[in-house]
């Protein structure tokens, strides 16, 4: 199976042949994916090379100027790095743009953690009005990154997709905003984030709980935890590909109106000083099966 | 909205307006002249033209001591002179530092030193991409400002990328605590520029930097004023 990542310079290849008004800003990283695209609008896939901070910039200058920018590099360099850049050339100005970040949390252990970003999406939670897509297959990244363009009729959307190499077996019908109901049941809420889909259905395997599965996170969908925690009670557990806890607050706030208990789970804070393969770190952050059972068992008991 | 027209004479009174005197601190006349000169004889701007996506683009990015700014808006129409003596008050919407939401003629918010550079390279890069090559793309920045690496992936950028309708005009009161070496326009021309520095009060000179060809290249004009802190 291919990856996520592995989509993005095809769709967005696709995206810039259809609508005069993309454009893609890289920094050096995945520009060999956008060679044809490049011989064929070399106005609008532009390398600014290594500088960040101008991926930013430049992108919110096209936005102002009347285009869809789509900035991509990894999520270190995209969302940490030039952070006051998002924050005040895409959000003060109010102007829009996609990034689309690769890496993740742990995609490249080796790499280490110069090369991680378990906070961005809490990073991200620090400013207004962002949409954050977080896809948990590459079927899904296809459709999110269509969604995320294309989004709003003014197309100034400020929206952030979040490609893992982290992957579910089988994809599932999103539409860039709701919570899907995966399994339902009477003892607790599980919301699944992405890629961490398939290890809490196997974690969750016949335990009584409702399973819902969120690809996108932002906003968050709180209709959709209401509704399942009327009939499963009002236990959440939140199982997030990044920093665990990211949610807590988002969850808490869904369920003001009731009595509640949240537990988030995700990457742990402290940098694990790791290198190796993906499924070890999964697994060192508690977020295989096994542990995902027994953290969980044991806050719903 | 009143419908007098001012002229350069008149500035210094439009600033007494929001400072309640005539006389200034060095952040706010250093770029006065320069404003004056660019909106009086060089932009293709004016307050109907705000939609027009063939205008040119203006972006204050040293978003320091905005009130020549303001003073320069008004006095050509853009904001009305009723709104400066509100200068920085709770229902005023003109800032210290200057919001493009929510002042008429802003083309970028700053106050955050070494932004406006990046997305006026952006500004290039979306005009020429939709075919747009009539605008001209102008960003005022601070010789103090330019200590900002963001500058400098910008500058580094746009001379090999050819972005001959992008323009800089660096203010240099001599403000940064440690002078870049070689001096401003030469950090501007090796990266490719076309760079010419003059005297920031001599209108003419401004005018004749700011309307010299560069086929071909960005251009930076260095406008030298009295040092700040003299």
């Amino acid at each position: 199976m291919d990856t996520m990542r592995d989509r993005f310079a095809p769709v967005v290849t696709g995206m810039l042949d259809e609508d005069p008004r993309v454009a893609v800003v890289l920094a050096e990283i995945g520009r060999d994916g956008f060679v044809e695209a490049t011989r064929r609008h070399p106005d609008r896939v532009i390398n600014v090379g290594i500088r960040e901070q101008l991926l930013i910039g430049a992108g919110a200058g096209l936005a102002l100027a009347g285009m869809r920018p789509v900035l991509h590099t990894f999520a270190s360099f995209l969302v940490e790095r030039p952070f006051e850049q998002v924050k005040l050339d895409l959000g003060h100005q109010d102007v829009g743009a996609v990034l689309v970040s690769a890496a993740a949390s742990y995609d490249w252990p080796a790499g280490g953690f110069t090369h991680m970003a378990p906070g961005d999406v809490a990073v991200l939670d620090t400013l207004d009005g962002w949409t954050v897509h977080v896809p948990g297959h590459p079927d899904e990244a296809e459709t999110l990154l269509r969604h995320a363009v294309g989004a709003g009729e003014g197309k100034d959307d400020k929206v952030y997709v979040r490609l893992s190499a982290h992957s579910n077996e089988q994809a599932l019908p999103v539409d860039g905003e709701r919570f899907l109901t995966v399994r339902e049941g009477r003892r607790g809420v599980v919301v699944a984030v992405g890629p961490l889909l398939d290890a809490v259905l196997a974690a969750t395997e016949g335990l009584d709980v409702t399973v819902l599965y969120a690809s996108t996170v932002r906003p968050f969908d709180s209709a959709a935890l209401r509704g399942a925690t009327d009939a499963a009670g009002a236990d959440v557990v939140l199982v997030e590909p990044y920093l665990a806890g990211t949610s807590t607050a988002a969850a808490n706030d869904a369920l003001a109106h009731v009595p509640h208990r949240v537990l988030g789970l995700g990457v742990g804070r402290r940098e694990l000083r790791r290198y190796g393969q993906l499924g070890e770190h999964v697994a060192a952050h508690g977020l295989d099966a096994a542990s995902l059972r027994e953290r969980i068992t044991g806050f719903l008991r | 909205m009143t419908t007098t027209t001012y002229g350069f004479t008149e500035l210094p009174e439009l600033m007494g307006l929001m400072t309640g005197a005539e006389k200034h601190g060095p952040a706010a006349t250093s770029t006065l002249d320069v404003l004056w000169v660019l909106y009086d004889r060089v932009l293709r701007v004016g307050p109907e033209r705000m939609e027009d996506p063939e205008r040119d683009r203006f972006l204050l990015s040293k978003g320091h001591g905005p009130m020549a700014y303001y003073a320069v808006l008004a006095a050509k129409g853009f904001l009305p002179v009723e709104w400066l003596p509100g200068f920085g008050s709770y229902d005023s919407p003109l800032g210290h530092h200057p919001d493009r939401v929510l002042v008429p003629g802003a083309e970028i918010g700053s106050g955050s030193l070494g932004h406006g550079l990046p997305i006026a390279v952006g500004t290039a890069l979306g005009l020429r991409a939709q075919g747009r090559l009539d605008p001209a793309v102008w960003v005022l920045v601070g010789d103090a400002e330019l200590d900002e690496g963001s500058n400098h992936e910008a500058i580094a950028y746009a001379g090999p990328a050819g972005l001959d309708r992008l323009h800089t005009v660096v203010i240099d009161n001599s403000s940064a605590s440690h002078a870049r070496p070689g001096g401003i326009a030469a950090r501007f021309e090796v990266a490719g520029w076309s760079a010419e520095t003059v005297d920031g009060r001599d209108h003419d000179a401004l005018h004749a930097a700011f309307t010299t060809p560069h086929p071909g290249r960005p251009r930076v004009v260095v406008a030298r004023v009295e040092p700040k802190n003299a």
